[in-house]
């Protein structure tokens, strides 16, 4: 994929999560309501009913990922992830992977720098299994050196072809490193090779202990089902499990203020078109004030969040100068996040021209605001977007789940248009004049051997 | 294990959505609709050689292992999806599967065939709990059509169904699709030309009036045909010293020989700068006409109107297709090219041949091929080289299908110092399943997969559903094919299994190694 397609896509990501990690209004408004409870234990449950089909997602969301990491074990959290398919004290390892496929299910699992959560999609038949295999594997991993050392190997090749075999995301890691001075998501969620290369089976099982426990998970079961009977299930299940101590509360270093203009430069012989991206910590749902996080996400995509977009329509469409040009925030994460603006050069235009006709958009932005307008469409484009999540059975149980996991809850989901409604072009306009300072921002550049130097 | 993480690219990937090793699936979830304006408006050129392995009709979920950027490719991605199926149509997968009904045939309604006044045809898939449409269509005839010296003809027409179309130039039609709240995609493959809209149903009239002018009055005016033309050779020009893109160019060159599907669907920077908009508009009259034409619509809306929204949209057409005729071509197999990068990883590709869709030992190949590297975490590969050694993080096979051309393709990508074992273990695999074939444990647990996991991969959305049900059309395989399919999964026999494996495993492959050279073992 090339530099600029890259952050494209990973721009257009990041809009999609945050439209739908926002959520629709009457998310199941034909079907059950939304159902909310705590088990014994303290796990807490969502089941998000949709009779549309007979199929049900369900995930366990753990409030535990990469930016918890103790310091110099970078990567445990997910090399974890990769931990819990082996085997348990009740199931051999791959036996779960067979059950599911033997159902026609599928699985799969991710980690993030806030959370880590495992899923399976299957008949609601199955749900009762499902549940008994991940509530199993909650506390009931064998975790050998064997074991350990063959799935290092996995994730060291994980990270050779995720990040090292490619310029840009090896740009991206250093840039990150750079945004953030303090705060833990400067390091990557895969890790630093040579700390991956000694993570070994005590801290993996320090980790587990401390983590993998019912009173730090989310259940979420979103589909065929009806909240009382998942209860049910739940509380035979997962209920069983003893609830562990308590964690302290996820805080963690924050940034101190910026004051400089930090850049971050790449050359590389496999790049032959210039790319930039530029960056700024801002706050994200968790930590904004009310109201500010929406004004943020109007803001990306008004500024640069499609073709309708300033930075699309002035860029690429009547300057001819760019390839690609855009924006994004990433709204739903623990502590404070990112606002990101980006943008390739196409024919002669230099990357500069690129980066300077970026900056003018967002000095206008700051300085004359959004038109009623572009407000109103955002605004329409967002509510669109609810409706058409309403398809997508695990569009929702990712919503609510990483909602849960970044201190969120189920309110703040269900408030969320409301709150998109209620921002004002005034609002728009103060966030882009607060937060986006260009001599106070982080950019990283991808550029092609022969243009080093110049 | 299989991971998603919002590894490195991370300042720009939100929290938990790259799906590392994906089945394209979550990463392409998210995806979905939302980049649907933006496509072709990127600098975007994928290389795509033999990897958008669909089986067309069949496990098109599967087909994206390891190759989630390829769910950029909109209306393609929106095949990929999972879950949250309309009720008539998975529930008629998940009853075979538990067999609690029995009555299955009465369900075959679920599916309408709607035929319009002017004659157009369409299956239907009525659905009204949410209030929206989706609709996909192809024309017969991709990229394999581009006239020699037009490379990319076809992928650059496809970016400009939104820029101008009727009276509205390219400004207008936008604005104008917005404010109607309806996404627009098209996309070039090798054998069709695709589209795909997906509205509100309460705006649905205004949807389909944009969506006909899109398709029959497209104005390909010359400032879009040229900022677009400038995106696509950006984008050529950014990968052209990729390692990956350059290998694949030289791998499709190697498999296909002079075949069109040989060729870069994008074109070249020479290929491209000849496009005119005569030409565009030249095929755009011969591609989209009506006996080429296979439409599904899914959701909110009812056979009668459909037909009428049917006659609208595509009813002014011309009635034939004028095609070149493409010729089907075999794999030019056992020869090994390896293509020298200093890089931290060697990505090792092999080519077997394939199976036709309409053959006979069909899904006794697509049996085989998921035991031996499908997308279960439980395959042979995947165990041996995965599990067993760690080796790798991804390691698949997949079942290459297009209409003239098939193969059997298996990646992976490893550290280069153990590159030359790695290659050894998946030969090991690959001639132990030629030799032996499969178990009948193996296989009758693969049954159960293949049969249970239609519903969630091919039928778990609105989109979902209306892009496998043209898939069904494209193949002929008929209006009763999903209550046809498990039968024909639970029918096959060991014995036909071990005779698919030997016939496709037997043969040397094309073996393609990128990265260092290949330490002697």
């Amino acid at each position: 994929m090339t530099s600029s397609t890259r952050r494209l896509r990973a721009a257009l990501l990041t809009g999609a999560l945050v439209i739908v990690a926002s959520g629709p209004p009457a998310l199941a408004a034909d079907d059950g309501k939304v159902a909310n409870f705590l088990l014994n234990n303290g796990m807490e449950v969502v089941v998000i009913p949709d009779h549309r089909a007979p199929i049900v997602t369900h995930m366990v969301w753990y409030k535990i990922g990469s930016a918890d990491e103790p310091p110099g074990k970078s990567g445990i959290a997910h090399f974890f992830e990769h931990l819990m398919f082996k085997a348990t004290t009740n199931h051999a390892a791959g036996e779960f992977d067979r059950a599911i496929s033997a159902i026609g299910g599928s699985n799969n699992a991710f980690t993030s720098y806030d959370y880590t959560a495992f899923h399976e999609t299957v008949a609601p038949s199955a749900l009762g299994e499902m549940m008994s295999f991940e509530a199993d594997r909650m506390r009931n991993l064998i975790l050998t050196d064997e074991v350990i050392k063959t799935e290092r190997d996995v994730i060291l090749e994980e990270r050779r072809s995720r990040i090292d075999s490619n310029p840009q995301a090896v740009l991206d890691e250093e840039v990150d490193a750079t945004l953030w001075q303090s705060q833990p998501y400067r390091i990557p969620v895969i890790g630093w090779m040579q700390e991956m290369e000694q993570l070994n089976r005590t801290d993996a099982v320090a980790f587990y202990d401390k983590y993998y426990r019912p009173n730090n998970a989310v259940l979420i079961v979103a589909g065929d089902v009806e909240p009382d009977a998942v209860k049910a299930l739940a509380e035979k299940t997962y209920g069983k499990v003893a609830r562990g101590p308590d964690l302290p509360p996820r805080i963690r270093p924050v940034e101190p203020e910026q004051n400089t203009k930090r850049t971050v430069t790449l050359t590389d012989a496999r790049v032959s078109v210039p790319s930039f991206s530029t960056q700024w910590v801002v706050p994200s749902y968790h930590t904004a004030k009310p109201g500010e996080a929406e004004a943020l996400d109007l803001l990306a995509e008004i500024l640069g969040g499609g073709v309708r977009s300033r930075l699309y329509q002035q860029l690429v469409v009547k300057q001819g100068i760019a390839a690609s040009a855009g924006a994004f925030f990433q709204g739903s994460m623990l502590d404070a996040t990112n606002f990101t603006v980006y943008g390739a050069p196409r024919g002669d235009a230099k990357l500069s021209d690129v980066e300077a006709g970026v900056d003018a958009e967002i000095a206008r932005i700051s300085k004359d605001g959004v038109t009623a307008e572009e407000l109103d469409k955002a605004k329409a484009r967002y509510v669109r977007a609810m409706i058409f999540a309403r398809d997508k059975q695990d569009e929702m149980a990712n919503l609510y789940g990483s909602q849960l996991a970044t201190g969120g809850n189920v309110k703040d989901i269900q408030e969320w248009p409301d709150r998109i409604r209620k921002v004002t072009a005034d609002e728009i306009k103060a966030a882009a004049a607060r937060y986006l300072l260009l001599d106070r921002s982080t950019t990283g550049y991808l550029l092609p051997q022969q243009q080093a130097g110049n | 294990m299989m991971t998603r993480l919002s590894v490195g690219a991370a300042p720009h990937l939100p929290a938990g959505i790259l799906s590392p090793y994906s089945d394209g699936e979550r990463g392409a979830v998210i995806a979905d609709f939302a980049d649907h304006q933006r496509r072709k408006k990127s600098a975007s050129v994928v290389p795509s050689p033999l990897l958008p392995v669909t089986i067309r009709g069949e496990v098109p979920g599967r087909a994206m292992r390891g190759g989630a950027d390829l769910g950029d490719h909109w209306p393609d991605a929106i095949a990929r999806r999972r879950i949250a199926a309309l009720r008539a149509l998975a529930t008629l997968f998940l009853s075979i599967l538990f067999l609690v009904l029995p009555a299955l045939a009465a369900r075959a309604t679920d599916i309408q065939q709607v035929t319009s006044p002017k004659g157009i045809n369409a299956w239907l898939v009525e659905d009204h709990s949410i209030p929206i449409i989706a609709i996909r269509f192809v024309f017969d005839g991709g990229s394999t059509q581009d006239p020699a010296g037009r490379e990319g003809l076809v992928n650059l027409m496809t970016g400009l169904f939104d820029e101008g179309a009727g009276d509205l130039d390219s400004e207008a039609f936008q604005t104008r699709l917005d404010d109607a709240g309806a996404e627009m995609g098209f996309d070039a493959a090798r054998d069709g030309t695709y589209g795909a809209m997906r509205m509100l149903a309460e705006q649905k009239d205004a949807a389909f009036d944009l969506l006909r002018l899109a398709v029959t009055s497209p104005r390909f005016d010359q400032a879009p045909i040229d900022r677009i033309r400038a995106q696509i050779l950006s984008g050529i020009i950014a990968s052209e010293r990729d390692p990956n893109t350059v290998a694949q160019t030289k791998w499709l060159r190697a498999i296909y020989g002079d075949h069109p599907y040989s060729r870069p669907d994008q074109g070249t920077k020479d290929s491209i700068a000849t496009i005119t908009a005569a030409d565009l508009a030249a095929f755009h009259k011969a591609n989209f006409a009506r006996s080429g034409l296979h439409v599904a619509v899914v959701g909110d809306i009812d056979a009668a109107t459909l037909k009428q929204k049917l006659d609208e949209v595509f009813g002014d057409l011309p009635e034939k297709q004028l095609l070149q005729p493409v010729a089907d071509t075999e794999l030019k197999l056992g020869q090994q090219l390896e293509v020298d990068y200093d890089l931290p990883q060697t990505s090792l590709q092999f080519a077997y041949p394939g199976v036709k869709r309409d053959a006979p030992d069909f899904f006794p190949a697509v049996l085989m091929n998921q035991i031996l590297g499908g997308g279960t975490f439980t395959s042979r590969l995947y165990d041996e080289v995965r599990e067993k050694r760690g080796l790798a993080y991804s390691i698949d096979s997949n079942l290459v299908d297009h209409q003239h051309s098939n193969a059997l393709i298996i990646t992976t990508a490893t550290r280069s110092d153990r590159a030359a074992e790695t290659l050894g273990i998946v030969k090991d695999v690959v001639k132990k399943m030629a030799e032996e074939g499969p178990t009948e444990a193996e296989l009758d647990a693969t049954k159960k997969y293949m049969v249970g996991s239609y519903a969630i991969s091919n039928l778990d959305s609105s989109s979902a559903i209306a892009a496998t049900l043209v898939e069904l059309q494209l193949d002929n395989l008929g209006i009763d094919y999903v209550q046809r399919r498990a039968a024909l999964i639970n029918g096959v026999t060991l014995d036909q299994v071990k005779a698919a494996a030997k016939k496709l495993l037997t043969p040397a492959p094309a073996i393609m190694s990128i990265g260092p050279k290949l330490e002697a073992k």
